[in-house]
């Protein structure tokens, strides 16, 4: 299934055109934000885009446009932003300690391993706590939480409109067949 | 900016830039719920100065996409979502129930209306009289009748889609907006009414089928309770920013200490903000802050002259506190139930309400569109990723249904709001304790709605696996009762216009007036009572 544009503006799309003006103009400038320099949000959008092959499932496309368009609303701000770098940060140093490259740069096989070896499968998703718990929220959970919120990832488990997306009010008076 | 914005990045608003008193101030008005919001956009309409005092803080329309991740997110509670501070809202719990206090409660303004579920059904007309029908409670001073107008004025004001209930009260006109279409779930729940004879009609519901007041029209976003992004939803920030637009002042972060009074008259309130402590003098004063708060206030201004607390001598300040218990049950089908597309409810019967009477309560039942896990939900929480994930939430998703109801309480001697003197909140005063007890009529009548709901489930083939019953029941979250309304000043803390039996100058708007609960949502009524207290202080001021 194909993950596209509709999916990452998802979220604001009945908020009016502004959000979806900003999607069709492409990603945000990167640097045009008030964060810290020491912030490599390539790095970021490379880590980000690499654990999606691993969590998603593995029918799903388009994953490189769709996390990098979601990312752009999620790096734009300051909090956020420092503690996803953080994170993956965490997630990067494993990999360069236990299998000699950064994450990004690893088979999806060996990606899937680092994140079960660190533990993130059976953590609990925090904001602040050990990286297992920081990589949960910010890495993993912030990805599921992009896909199944989307009209994509409604539709991959029988939802046109998944709670969190602005489906409008017909699909909850259709029949399954409909 | 594009996609959604991270609940991390929401800046606390800066709020009212001047917190100062207003001057020359004919009303003064505590809480900025919809209660309150209402009575200040009546009263600003008319001309009056007019000043709001609202504890918590104001929050930005803009934030509510983010306000929406910590609804979804499992690492968020419910009272993150609009920014409980522990602290500030402290609470005990000294009854035989546990109160989720803060569960149950947004502060800020807009009140709780932020988080609500947004159902507004009229009292029936018994409820006003169960005493007189049914054999137990006490009356209220005034009938529906009485409220009738007001409930029609409600409707508009709050922007009420809906349509003809058999059951329900007598109504003049229709509501403002058509109802939401029956679900696809509510057809299935139909197939099996049919068989049972039990009729069901459309959920008013206080959120926009069609654009209204300048609002847009529900866009389907699913997370209705604790936030509505779009502001389909009805909360009382619409009538704060229109009563703002009138004139009316707003005054976020100002804590409400205590009430300054003769033996006659509120004379001044004392608030405390980030910039200081302040007294706000007024010609009148309307307390709207809530089933909990406004006797905390009431207690915590105690005198010489009110000992036992302002306004309050009857007793009967932070008595009497009443909710509403949730029956449910649900289950799972063999077919898609196509549940958790919108957050709120489409049909509802009122069928079995008046056949209340001393041993069974009222109650209503409701036919659920959120029944189950929402996949996203489902999505964050688990040891998996990729396609087992998937095959997971495939299996734990789209076949869950499931039925609720309120069921009225009575009111009682020991279910009260009383004070803990023994903690205090962050201004140093002793926190409100919730001691919450039901009886065994509710207890009975939530049996009795089980009963219903199985009969219903059972013929539409469901295989049952939970029931919230007598032993796994809640609260719905309506605060009522804690300043009664009543005749006689020896019965209750205010009159039928309520004002206040004690003090010429005070009112209360506030579902804490209620004698009874009934079993229906309050916020209507609440609205209702609201605008006729700005009548009756726009004539007393």
């Amino acid at each position: 299934m194909e993950l596209t544009r509709r999916d990452a503006a998802a979220a604001l799309a009945a908020l009016g055109a502004g959000g979806v003006a900003a999607v069709a103009v492409g990603h945000t400038d990167d640097n045009g934000g008030q964060q810290a320099d020491d912030i490599d949000k390539a790095a970021i959008r490379r880590t980000m885009v690499a654990a999606a092959e691993v969590v998603y499932p593995d029918d799903i496309a388009g994953i490189d446009e769709f996390v990098n368009t979601f990312l752009d609303s999620r790096l734009a701000g300051d909090r956020h932003a420092a503690a996803v770098d953080s994170a993956v940060t965490a997630l990067d140093d494993r990999a360069q300690s236990w299998y000699g490259d950064r994450f990004a740069a690893l088979s999806a096989d060996t990606r899937d391993a680092v994140l079960r070896e660190m533990a993130v499968d059976t953590a609990e998703p925090r904001r602040e706590g050990e990286p297992r718990e920081t990589v949960r929220y910010y890495v993993v959970n912030e990805l599921l939480l992009a896909l199944y919120s989307s009209p994509t990832g409604g539709e991959l488990v029988g939802t046109e409109n998944p709670q969190g997306y602005a489906g409008g009010i017909d699909s909850y008076q259709r029949g399954p067949q409909a | 900016m594009s996609g959604r914005p991270p609940a991390e990045d929401i800046e606390t608003s800066a709020g009212a830039s001047d917190r100062t008193p207003v001057d020359d101030a004919d009303v003064c008005v505590v809480g900025a719920g919809p209660a309150g919001a209402l009575v200040a956009d009546q009263l600003a309409d008319a001309g009056r100065e007019v000043v709001v005092l609202e504890a918590g803080p104001r929050f930005d329309f803009d934030d509510r996409l983010a306000r929406q991740e910590k609804a979804i997110r499992p690492t968020y509670d419910r009272p993150d979502v609009w920014d409980s501070d522990p602290e500030r809202d402290a609470h005990s719990n000294s009854g035989e129930w546990f109160y989720p206090l803060n569960h149950a409660r947004a502060k800020g303004v807009g009140g709780s209306t932020l988080h609500w579920q947004g159902m507004v059904m009229r009292l029936h007309e018994a409820d006003f009289n169960s005493k007189a029908e049914r054999g137990v409670g006490v009356d209220w001073p005034i009938d529906y009748s009485d409220l009738r107008p007001y409930y029609a004025a409600a409707e508009h004001a709050i922007g009420v889609a809906g349509g003809e209930n058999p059951f329900g009260p007598p109504r003049e006109e229709p509501r403002p907006m058509p109802a939401f279409e029956p679900s696809h779930s509510d057809s299935l729940f139909a197939e099996a009414c049919d068989e049972l004879e039990i009729a069901m009609h459309p959920v008013p519901n206080a959120r926009n089928s069609e654009p209204y007041d300048g609002r847009s029209g529900c866009v389907g976003y699913g997370t209705c309770q604790p936030v509505c992004p779009s502001g389909a939803k009805y909360d009382g920030t619409v009538h704060i920013e229109s009563a703002e637009g009138k004139g009316a002042t707003v005054i976020d972060r100002a804590a409400v200490q205590r009430l300054e009074h003769d033996a006659d008259r509120i004379t001044a309130a004392t608030y405390a903000t980030p910039d200081g402590e302040f007294r706000q003098d007024a010609d009148a004063f309307v307390l709207a802050a809530g089933g909990v708060e406004t006797p905390r206030l009431l207690l915590l201004s105690e005198s010489e002259q009110y000992p036992d607390g302002l306004a309050n001598s009857s007793g009967a300040v932070g008595q009497f506190f009443m909710d509403h218990l949730f029956a449910g049950m649900g289950g799972t089908l063999d077919e898609p139930t196509r549940q958790n597309h919108v957050g709120f409810l489409t049909s509802e019967t009122h069928q079995f309400y008046d056949e209340a009477d001393a041993e069974l309560a009222p109650f209503k039942l409701e036919f659920f569109n959120y029944a189950g896990p929402s996949p996203v939900e489902m999505a964050l929480t688990g040891d998996d990723w990729g396609d087992d994930l998937l095959e997971r939430v495939r299996d734990g998703y789209g076949t869950h249904i499931a039925m609720g109801g309120l069921v009225e309480q009575l009111p009682r001697e020991d279910s009260y709001i009383g004070l803990d003197e023994s903690t205090t909140d962050t201004h140093g005063n002793p926190v409100p304790d919730v001691h919450w007890n039901v009886g065994d009529r509710a207890l009975r009548t939530i049996e009795r709605a089980n009963e219903l709901q199985r009969s219903i489930l059972d013929e539409l083939g469901v295989e049952i696996e939970w029931t919230a019953g007598p032993d796994s029941t809640g609260p719905a979250y309506h605060h009522m009762g804690t300043t009664r309304m009543s005749d006689e000043p020896a019965d209750g803390v205010v009159d039928a216009d309520c004002r206040t039996h004690d003090l010429d100058n005070c009112w209360i708007a506030s579902s804490s007036v209620f004698p009874t609960g009934g079993a229906m949502n309050p916020t209507l009524t609440i609205a209702a009572l609201a605008l006729r207290v700005a009548d009756a202080v726009d004539a007393a001021v």
